[in-house]
């Protein structure tokens, strides 16, 4: 099921219809045979479910997930309570190293809890999202004949999502900065939220929490911020993504044909295609989450308008920059190995070089999985460090631009500040031709063409119109452009972009934007490109 | 708050209002070359009732004159016919026409018993769009609908025409209200004569039975017309192609006996009729053209008169200023498509 199909937006609404019309106390419980209802037919079709109505497999993998982060949580729960009983009873009596051996002593014991449960979590993202890539690569030494053969596994939907979102809970009752839910089926609802499961965002679970299970009363305000979020999207989706997605495949996939310029088109259309395509989900499950009264964090903040790529990714797929930074980089730069190293290499490498080794494995290790988590493939990875290197060296050419700029006064004029935003998005749009390509040799070779094939009379020979997209596309195409650029502008300006309107203009507008998405988006009989990006990880 | 719920209802209805347009507008109006997919609205606009109905493929409502039939014995009928109407898009199309009227006699040409599944969404689209709302459209629509189409996409059709708002023509404004009519009481004209060829060799089948579904369907119509004192007539159409096996031709005799019905394979009765398939075809043999269609017309009108005793309304008053206009509209058609043959 995907967040446009007809029968995700009609079990919405009767489930918001539900929601209000049942008790305040009933309304997190209903949600949650929503949210379980929704993962139970997730990617399977009407047929399938009629012929398999057993628990599918990958309801199975959440299950263990979810039973994982509870244990865990109420164990380690279980050693703080006691650990903070004993210390009160015994608080004249036990001197000061005791009470430390003793806290030491319990904090280990809620580590090796907390190893376990995340040995298993994130145990069964890596067996079934990466025993296949493993596999892979070991039978590329091996010869034919002795070739292991591949495990029959599916990978299941969402399972880096809420495996991360569930890790982030266990870690965060670990830090003790988190209670743990002493109610397993609001740990479950916090597993399975439906919208979450989709494409994210990565959700902490202190920052949904609190509207997740909280009573909401039907307020006009959460409903037409909500309806306003999910139309944007929808907008985003059905009339730029969809409309796209088709040629950019078709794009990619014939590199005989479309080299040089039309690599240079390929990219720009793949920009525009995945920004419109994970936004525009975003905004749909931000909206959904509000109409029932849920905060759900912001994942993006006008990540094209980014002077450069830090900036960039402060801006894009926040929660799970976040959820890097937070519970890889810094446990990592902070642990026993990383400071004798860091150590280590200020004594012999000098202070410069020796505080940025630290960092920098870090942050070689940060991209990596990310790169990883975007999926079981080299091209993934090598995105990922692609990224790291563009970032690292930036870093570090940083002393030269300020020297630069203190001699050339033009950091503060507009026409600067633009190049700065195309020359982000041309960079990042560049790097992300591995996620096009899928093929590391391949996308250097063809990003190559677009250097050495400079080819500009595709512009007026009449090559664009036969790539899938027809004259009416581009004007459908550039007026969306247009709105999206003109919204997102008010937005950096203002800071929001409908607040001090009426709500007669805001809501005639989002009624011309529903008309405009129903006429002009790219949906039905003869597409098939409906499904979002960011599903399939 | 009065004022945002004055709002809500304005916005609400101009939405409405909105999706109202643009959905009309970017229906396909089927007023220029392709006219099959206006035929099964036409029938609303009927104001008299009729003593006999055809329902069934092109194979009726290219095969039979209704203005002959009027014009010789004063029939009065209707064809509920489209482009390969499935035998259930008939039943449905029947068992609506039941809620507006009684036929005594319903014709229903078999050719399509040959389809057990749904087949193209196009022709689907032809035969169902222009039905009215109702549960025999809801039913129709359920057995007719091919797997890549979906109940949501009937209900509100804008789901399914949108992406054509970059191929509307001037007839999709000049016909936004309202269309021209394309037939006369269902039947399709044609004037052009191109002569019957040669058609390619049967493909001799794994199996010739028809299949349950489509029998079921044809049991449900013989059940339909019985519990509704209706004489059912099977009839196949003179046209030879698409082929008519022997086997299926068994299959119906056989049916019709066991179930008192009566069925005419008109295909070994060209002669009789006094079809000429040099040019009584228009399209080398597949459908009649006008005089093809008149030839069975009179041809049948005078079997219907001879077995069902239908009555001869040529002058009952109630009928005959609705007729006049018909016959009009007919003969100023036939001279329309004349003077187009010519230039």
């Amino acid at each position: 099921m995907n967040l446009t199909s007809a029968e995700f937006i009609i079990t919405v609404i009767v489930l918001a219809v539900l929601y209000y019309i049942v008790p305040k106390k009933a309304q997190w419980p209903l949600l949650l045979v929503g949210s379980l209802g929704f993962y139970y037919v997730a990617g399977r079709s009407y047929k399938e479910l009629i012929a398999h109505p057993s628990c599918p497999p990958q309801m199975i993998y959440i299950l263990v997930t979810f039973v994982t982060a509870f244990i865990c949580a109420y164990v380690m729960g279980r050693i703080d309570g006691k650990a903070k009983e004993y210390l009160a009873a015994n608080k004249g009596t036990i001197s000061k190293e005791e009470k430390k051996a003793f806290k030491a002593k319990a904090k280990s014991r809620k580590w090796a809890v907390l190893l376990i449960g995340l040995i298993i979590a994130l145990g069964l993202l890596c067996v079934t999202k990466y025993t296949n890539f493993v596999i892979a690569n070991i039978n590329s030494f091996l010869k034919e004949g002795s070739r292991i053969k591949p495990l029959n596994i599916i990978v299941p939907a969402a399972i880096s999502y809420y495996t991360f979102q569930t890790c982030s809970y266990v870690i965060d009752v670990y830090r003790g900065k988190t209670e743990p839910q002493k109610n397993p089926f609001k740990l479950l609802l916090f597993v399975t939220f439906f919208p979450l499961l989709v494409q994210g965002p990565i959700c902490r679970y202190d920052d949904l929490a609190p509207t997740l299970f909280g009573g909401h009363k039907l307020e006009e305000c959460n409903i037409s911020q909500g309806l306003t979020r999910i139309i944007w999207g929808f907008f985003k989706k059905m009339v730029v993504a969809n409309r796209l997605a088709p040629v950019v495949i078709a794009l990619a996939a014939d590199t005989n044909s479309y080299r040089g310029t039309f690599v240079f088109i390929l990219m720009l259309f793949y920009a525009f295609d995945l920004y419109c395509d994970f936004t525009g989900g975003i905004d749909i499950t931000i909206g959904i989450a509000r109409v029932f009264g849920i905060n759900v964090a912001e994942n993006f903040n006008l990540p094209y308008f980014s002077k450069n790529i830090k900036e960039y990714w402060n801006h894009w797929h926040i929660t799970m920059g976040t959820w890097f930074t937070d519970y890889i980089f810094y446990p990592v730069s902070v642990c026993g190995p990383m400071l004798k190293l860091s150590k280590w290499s200020r004594e012999h490498l000098g202070q410069k070089v020796g505080k940025r080794v630290t960092v920098y494995l870090s942050s070689l290790l940060v991209w990596f999985t990310t790169g990883l988590w975007h999926g079981a493939a080299w091209n993934f990875i090598v995105w990922g460090l692609m990224n790291y290197v563009v970032i690292m060296i930036s870093q570090e050419l940083e002393p030269l631009y300020a020297k630069f700029h203190s001699k050339v006064k033009i950091k503060n004029t507009i026409g600067y500040g633009i190049f700065e935003i195309v020359r982000t998005i041309l960079l990042m749009s560049m790097i992300r031709m591995f996620d096009v390509y899928r093929n590391v040799p391949l996308t250097f070779k063809m990003v190559g063409t677009m250097f050495t094939k400079v080819n500009l009379r595709i512009f007026t020979d009449g090559s664009l119109l036969n790539i899938g997209l027809t004259k009416p596309d581009y004007i459908v195409l550039l007026a969306s452009f247009a709105i999206i650029l003109t919204v997102s502008i008010i937005k950096a300006r203002k800071g929001y972009v409908f607040k001090k309107e009426t709500f007669a203009v805001r809501h005639f507008l989002l009624a011309v934007l529903l008309i405009a998405i129903v006429v002009f988006g790219a949906y039905g009989v003869g597409y098939d490109s409906t499904q979002f990006i960011y599903n399939q990880f | 708050m009065k004022r945002k719920i004055i709002a809500s209802v304005l916005i609400s209805a101009f939405l409405i209002a909105g999706l109202w347009f643009a959905q009309r507008l970017l229906m396909p109006k089927y007023q220029g070359q392709i006219v099959e997919g206006a035929m099964i609205e036409e029938y609303y606009d009927e104001t008299t009732d009729h003593d006999v109905i055809f329902i069934g493929d092109c194979e009726v409502y290219e095969n039979f004159s209704t203005m002959k039939l009027w014009e010789e014995y004063g029939i009065t009928s209707y064809i509920r016919g489209s482009s390969q109407q499935l035998v259930w898009q008939s039943y449905y199309l029947l068992e609506e026409t039941l809620k507006y009227e009684k036929p005594k006699v319903v014709v229903f040409n078999v050719l399509s018993l040959k389809y057990d599944k749904p087949q193209k969404e196009a022709y689907n689209r032809m035969t169902l769009d222009g039905m009215k709302w109702s549960m025999s459209k809801y039913n129709d629509i359920k057995a007719s609908m091919t797997e890549e189409e979906n109940m949501l996409d009937y209900m509100f059709p804008i789901l399914r025409y949108h992406s054509r708002w970059s191929e509307l023509e001037k007839a999709d404004f000049e016909h936004f209200f309202e269309k021209d009519k394309v037939t006369h009481n269902g039947y399709y004209m044609r004037v052009d004569i191109r002569p019957q060829g040669e058609f390619p060799e049967p493909m001799p089948l794994d199996d010739y039975s028809f299949g349950d579904n489509a029998m079921k369907y044809l049991d449900m119509m013989t059940k339909l017309c019985k519990d509704n004192g209706i004489e059912l007539v099977l009839i196949k159409a003179p046209t030879e192609y698409p082929y008519w096996y022997e086997q299926w031709d068994e299959q119906m005799v056989d049916y019709a006996d066991r179930n008192g019905l009566r069925y005419i394979n008109m295909i070994p009765l060209q002669d009789e009729i006094g079809l000429d398939m040099s040019v009584d075809t228009y399209d080398a043999g597949l459908h009649l053209n006008l005089t093809g269609a008149e030839k069975l017309s009179t041809w049948f009108g005078k079997y219907l008169v001879d077995n069902f005793g239908l009555e001869d309304h040529r002058n009952d008053p109630k009928y005959t200023k609705v007729y006049d206009d018909k016959l009009d509209f007919y003969y100023k058609m036939i001279e329309e498509q004349k003077d187009q043959l010519e230039e």
